[in-house]
């Protein structure tokens, strides 16, 4: 074990960097972006200059930029995320009030896109160069291909404009948001704790369209990877081995083949999450989802400091951590890299 | 070299059915092409100053139908590929070159330099890269030149890694080894040895970029971010189709993203392709 004892504390050791230099990134980039935040705040014009600087000592962009930073620096250290001038909350809050609803979106997506990319991907590495493989891989460039929000869009215009089976956007119904005290959050999970079968299928109705764009365009990704990766390994001599000891074809290819070629799958997962959050930036605007993606571009727009930089660390640190987890299913998964 | 005749190699050397996806990616992309450079001759009417019956749905008189300001659809989105194909191919080749140049240096030389460089490279491309690019592009504002300046820094740690990874592995190549013994110089190792080694690998990572990048620049646009109106511009021409979502104008938001989804296949294709010339393995025999 000691081999993935150091590979993780090296990691671990590089990741508090690499949060700092995007934290450092965004922190002076705001600051020499056009548009006050007090005057954002504030709103509209004709507003005495007075109250302006009153604002800004307030804030403390009064002083100068250094320190600024390395107070805001402190502060971070200490778990204050500082105040968002938007909402009016601590951001740390505001992070956590939204956070769920992000995660949720999350799991079903990726859950939809390992489902669909792996299935594609095995299929035709199994059928390859044969019309069944061309078209998936055909199908695997195109999800990859499009436009996660005119997807949206469209599923939209379809099922709930002119079909109506399913909401346009937000997370519950209004009416039975109004009445809903959350547990946890997550209002799937929610929903089974609570038995509330009503909810459950509300909860879902909402998930189902943003859940399935993201984990659709994810998909072909996924596709690709199980693709190329199955292809590498259905020659290799041990699956060879496997299908002249007599084995069906079935178990050739899924025991044999299909497990060896799970470990490259399982390592891009990491960076899949990172096109996941990118992904669900455009999936929350395009549905209302209230999660910490649509969070971080309102605050862009309102120039909301804190909640810009309270967003990029959260979402940093959840990416790292993502990586990291992935990296310890990994080593576990193929023993060579302990050694 | 242009693409033209990277392409016109490639086909006197291979049969097409083979390679259809490289075929008919740059077939696709072809034609975007000749679309957008003769746009104001192929478009029925002018995107911009022609305003008829506004949000009219499909007709023989306007085959996809006019937006919110009577302007016809079709003509919009013949001229709307040009800020998206500027974009994508300028911040791409910009890219290139910077991401090319520190994985080079990064990659040769080693060192405490190579750390830096990669700690700060991984920092960037771990992070979602829509989001840098929003965060980029809201600090400069609005404007064409702007928008490339935001995606192509978020494209540059993807060639530094590809450069630097393989620099590592040809620097200790025997042919590198042996040039260094006979006393040629860094610059002429990197561009006599190690470039042409690289050289297409960069083409199929470039075709997933271009492809990519026109996905992030119509993403920018739909979030607000993208160029100001009236110029037409697929991206934008969708957000400006939410608002009548409701409504029901189907129009408005279809086809300004089939036009993003085919030109992003098509170079998502030639990438493809490109791939399997390099990797022919994974176009493998049949069991």
């Amino acid at each position: 074990m000691g081999g993935v004892g150091k590979y993780i504390a090296t990691r671990l050791a590089v990741t508090p960097p690499m949060i700092l230099i995007l934290l450092t990134f965004v922190f002076f980039a705001l600051r020499v972006m056009p548009g006050d935040p007090v005057l954002a705040m504030l709103g509209g014009h004709n507003i005495p200059p007075e109250r302006i600087e009153e604002y800004r000592v307030k804030l403390g962009l009064d002083k100068p930029l250094y320190a600024q930073y390395f107070h805001y620096l402190g502060n971070i250290f200490r778990g204050d995320f500082g105040k968002s001038t938007r909402t009016g909350k601590p951001v740390l809050e505001d992070i956590l009030a939204r956070f769920p609803a992000t995660l949720e979106l999350a799991v079903f997506g990726m859950a939809i896109a390992i489902l669909i990319g792996l299935t594609t991907g095995t299929f035709a590495a199994i059928r390859s160069d044969r019309p069944v493989d061309h078209g998936i891989r055909i199908f695997n460039i195109g999800s990859f291909a499009t436009p996660i929000f005119w997807l949206g869009l469209m599923l939209q215009i379809i099922f709930a404009v002119k079909l109506k089976v399913l909401p346009v956007a937000g997370r519950l119904d209004p009416k039975i948001g109004a009445f809903f005290r959350p547990i946890t959050k997550f209002y799937v999970l929610d929903a089974i704790l609570k038995k509330d079968l009503g909810l459950l299928i509300d909860a879902l109705k909402h998930l189902a369209m943003p859940a399935f764009v993201l984990g659709l365009v994810l998909s072909g990704f996924i596709g690709r990877i199980s693709r190329s990766s199955m292809l590498e390994v259905i020659d290799k001599e041990y699956v060879t081995t496997a299908r002249s000891k007599g084995l069906t074809e079935r178990a050739v290819n899924y025991k044999h083949a299909l497990r060896n070629a799970l470990i490259p799958i399982v390592t891009v997962m990491g960076l899949q999450f990172a096109l996941l959050m990118a992904g669900a930036i455009l999936t929350e605007t395009t549905f209302s989802w209230p999660g910490i993606a649509r969070y971080l571009v309102r605050s862009i727009e309102a120039r909301d400091y804190y909640a810009i930089q309270g967003a990029v660390v959260w979402i940093a640190v959840l990416i790292s951590t993502v990586n990291l987890i992935v990296d310890v299913i990994y080593s576990f998964l193929d023993p060579r890299v302990r050694y | 070299m242009t693409f033209a005749a990277i392409f016109r190699w490639i086909f006197r050397k291979l049969p097409i059915r083979k390679h259809y996806l490289l075929f008919a990616g740059s077939v696709i992309v072809g034609i975007f092409v000749v679309i957008t450079v003769f746009a104001s001759f192929i478009a029925p009417y002018h995107p911009t100053k022609d305003m008829m019956e506004p949000r009219q749905p499909p007709s023989l008189k306007h085959p996809m139908g006019t937006d919110h300001l009577g302007r016809d659809v079709l003509s919009r989105i013949i001229h709307g590929g040009r800020i998206p194909l500027t974009v994508a191919v300028a911040s791409t080749v910009i890219a290139l070159s910077i991401g090319s140049l520190i994985g080079w240096i990064s990659g040769y030389y080693g060192g405490l330099l190579d750390r830096v460089l990669s700690l700060l490279m991984d920092s960037i491309y771990s992070f979602p890269s829509m989001i840098l690019a929003i965060i980029i592009i809201a600090m400069l504002g609005p404007g064409v030149l702007n928008i490339i300046l935001s995606i192509f820094v978020i494209y540059i740690p993807t060639y530094f890694r590809v450069v630097r990874g393989q620099v590592l592995q040809l620097k200790s190549e025997e042919f590198v080894e042996a040039a260094r013994a006979l006393g040629a110089r860094d610059m002429r190792i990197l561009l006599r040895h190690i470039a042409p080694n690289t050289i297409n690998s960069m083409m199929a990572v470039s075709s997933f970029c271009i492809a990519d990048a026109i996905l992030t620049e119509a993403g920018l646009a739909f979030l607000g971010f993208g160029i100001p109106p009236p110029t037409p511009d697929w991206g934008f021409d969708i957000h400006k189709g939410q608002q009548f979502l409701q409504s029901g104008d189907w129009w408005l938001i279809t086809f300004p993203g089939l036009m993003i989804i085919f030109l992003s296949l098509g170079f998502g294709m030639i990438g493809e392709g490109i791939s399997d010339l390099l990797n022919p393995k994974r176009r493998r025999k049949r069991v």
